[in-house]
């Protein structure tokens, strides 16, 4: 079977620029993964090249096996851009008709409701885009992504310009669409969203893969703190399995222990080193 | 098929919703007023009018084909600025507005959706453009009692030179910012119109280069040599002094027409949405 999303040695220059330098990324069927990494990282850019907007420099793209921007591709891809807008006379309901009619998708009513319903809009069906708040649109953007139920979701920030309920909405949303089967890469700057809801998390830094893995695997131990009588101690790069060990030996050394914690990095620390605390 | 009607429907919602439609549509009627009162008050006047005796020039004719080609220069600038702004920004502004990305990922195409936005702009400039042409047309009949020796014709010309102007501006839309685009098209249309000039001038003065510099002009830009057909279609029946009088008048000079024009610019329509689609596919959005 394959990939949803696989992408190998891709590679994209605008001009001087290089946005992209042979990145290498698979998204499973029913995966999530989160794309992380500084702005100008080549997040957007690996995301557009996948969904046909941008024209790779070297390497490839695939969406479910058929080359990425083709129209077959683009079949199996529901997309919302990082900045997007809809018309403002068109109603909540009108735009997912118009993408319905634009994907060929046959769910008629029923699939517009249930997508209205999904991104807690089904109070807004009648109300026009230019009388929606921005979260309103974005979520309407999410919605207007899963029309004809395409196999993968590419979704540029679709949190940013949304409140707490709206993320929380969002992150339901994509928890939901995971038990649907469907993929999912979600490119966004909170990192714990992404925690949350990611079964992988990729880190960008400056066209590259800089870090993969699960979020567990990446938040990993930075060490068990043992408080004592003798004071706090840290073994530095210890992991829990090492806990029981740690404090059999302490208390064999005739030190009363009273509390035990492991320490583990958060995805924070582990983007901010990877990263390098770069930003731009 | 579908998607190319999806597409056209879309930009003609557009085009409905925007102001820019009501703004023209206001401009039509001040400019259709204004035209009444201007056969009004010519065709009052020409009893008073008495060509010299046995000089065989029809006063009437000469005053209703020079109004009525001032008009259709009029209704092919409303239909112009109509084109423009329905189409200026279909690529790039759309792109930076963030309205073109939506639709661009859909299994449609870039070439179909440069083509339906361009079939959506003819589909309300071409019949607002016959709608004033006849209603024009019907003005200076009906006030003056003249009719053009061509009635269709000229109408479905500048329909077409419409067209050309849409496709020229939605081909500048790729690869320009809105603003620069429509300053662009408008330049390139005033160039059109100022080489019509140069030829009525070069005739008035016999001066061949003039004339041959006008005919090059108006065959790199089609729409006004379909312009210039058109206002020779007005009185191509009318002979003698009164047909000369009206070959030198500002705007119902035409040197320029025929089949051969015609076949030129559908070929040359062709090619500029060719050029356009071209620059489309290779763009990054």
């Amino acid at each position: 079977m394959a990939a949803a999303l696989a992408v190998r040695g891709l590679a994209k220059r605008y001009g001087s620029v290089e946005a992209l330098a042979g990145v290498d990324l698979e998204v499973r069927e029913g995966e999530l993964v989160g794309l992380l990494g500084p702005n100008g990282a080549g997040k957007s850019t690996l995301v557009k090249i996948a969904c046909g907007l941008v024209r790779a420099s070297r390497g490839s793209a695939e969406i479910c096996g058929l080359a990425a921007g083709s129209r077959e591709a683009r079949r199996s891809v529901g997309y919302l851009a990082e900045l997007f807008r809809f018309p403002g006379w068109y109603s909540a309901d009108e735009v997912l008709q118009l993408h319905q009619q634009l994907t060929a998708s046959t769910g008629g009513a029923n699939e517009r409701h249930e997508l209205l319903r999904l991104v807690g809009l089904a109070d807004a069906r009648g109300r026009r885009v230019e009388e929606m708040s921005k979260g309103m649109q974005q979520r309407l953007g999410v919605a207007q992504a899963l029309i004809g139920s395409p196999p993968l979701l590419l979704l540029d920030e679709p949190t940013s310009a949304l409140d707490p309920v709206g993320r929380r909405t969002v992150r339901e949303l994509l928890e939901e669409l995971r038990s649907r089967g469907i993929s999912v890469l979600l490119n966004s700057h909170l990192l714990s969203e992404i925690e949350l809801v990611c079964d992988r998390v990729a880190i960008l830094l400056r066209g590259r893969l800089v870090a993969e893995g699960s979020p567990a695997e990446l938040a990993r131990s930075r060490g068990v703190e043992i408080e004592t009588d003798d004071g706090t101690r840290l073994f530095e790069g210890a992991s829990r399995e090492e806990t029981p060990r740690l404090v059999g030996e302490l208390v064999a050394a005739g030190r009363k222990v009273y509390g035990v914690r492991v320490l583990t990095s958060t995805l924070e620390e582990t983007y901010l080193e990877a990263v390098g605390g770069e930003t731009s | 098929m579908s998607s190319v009607l999806t597409i056209a429907g879309y930009g003609l919602r557009e085009a409905l919703r925007r102001k820019v439609f009501a703004v023209v549509l206001l401009l039509t009627v001040g400019f259709l007023v204004l035209f009444w009162l201007a056969n009004h008050f010519l065709f009052q006047n020409i009893a008073n009018i008495s060509p010299p005796v046995g000089s065989g020039i029809d006063a009437r004719a000469f005053a209703g084909a020079t109004i009525f080609g001032l008009s259709m220069f009029g209704t092919l600038f409303l239909g112009v600025v109509l084109a423009i702004f329905l189409t200026l920004g279909v690529v790039r502004g759309d792109a930076e507005r963030g309205l073109l990305q939506p639709l661009i990922v859909r299994p449609v195409g870039r070439v179909t959706l440069l083509v339906a936005r361009w079939l959506g702009a003819v589909a309300v400039c071409a019949p607002y453009v016959g709608a004033v042409y006849v209603a024009t047309m019907l003005i200076t009949g009906l006030t003056g009692h003249w009719w053009p020796d061509h009635v269709v014709v000229p109408g479905v010309e500048l329909a077409a030179a419409v067209a050309v102007v849409a496709a020229l501006s939605l081909l500048g839309s790729v690869f320009l910012t809105s603003t620069a685009n429509g300053i662009a098209v408008f330049m390139i249309f005033g160039a059109g119109l100022v080489a019509g000039l140069l030829g009525t001038v070069g005739h008035e003065l016999s001066s061949h280069q003039l004339e041959r510099a006008a005919k090059i002009a108006a065959w790199l830009l089609p729409f006004e040599a379909l312009y210039q057909d058109g206002l020779r279609q007005l009185t191509s029946d009318t002979t003698g002094l009164t047909g000369f009088l009206l070959e030198l008048g500002p705007f119902g000079g035409a040197y320029t027409g025929g089949n051969s024009v015609r076949l030129w610019a559908a070929a040359y329509l062709l090619l500029v949405i060719a050029v356009a689609a071209f620059g489309f596919t290779r763009r990054d959005l």
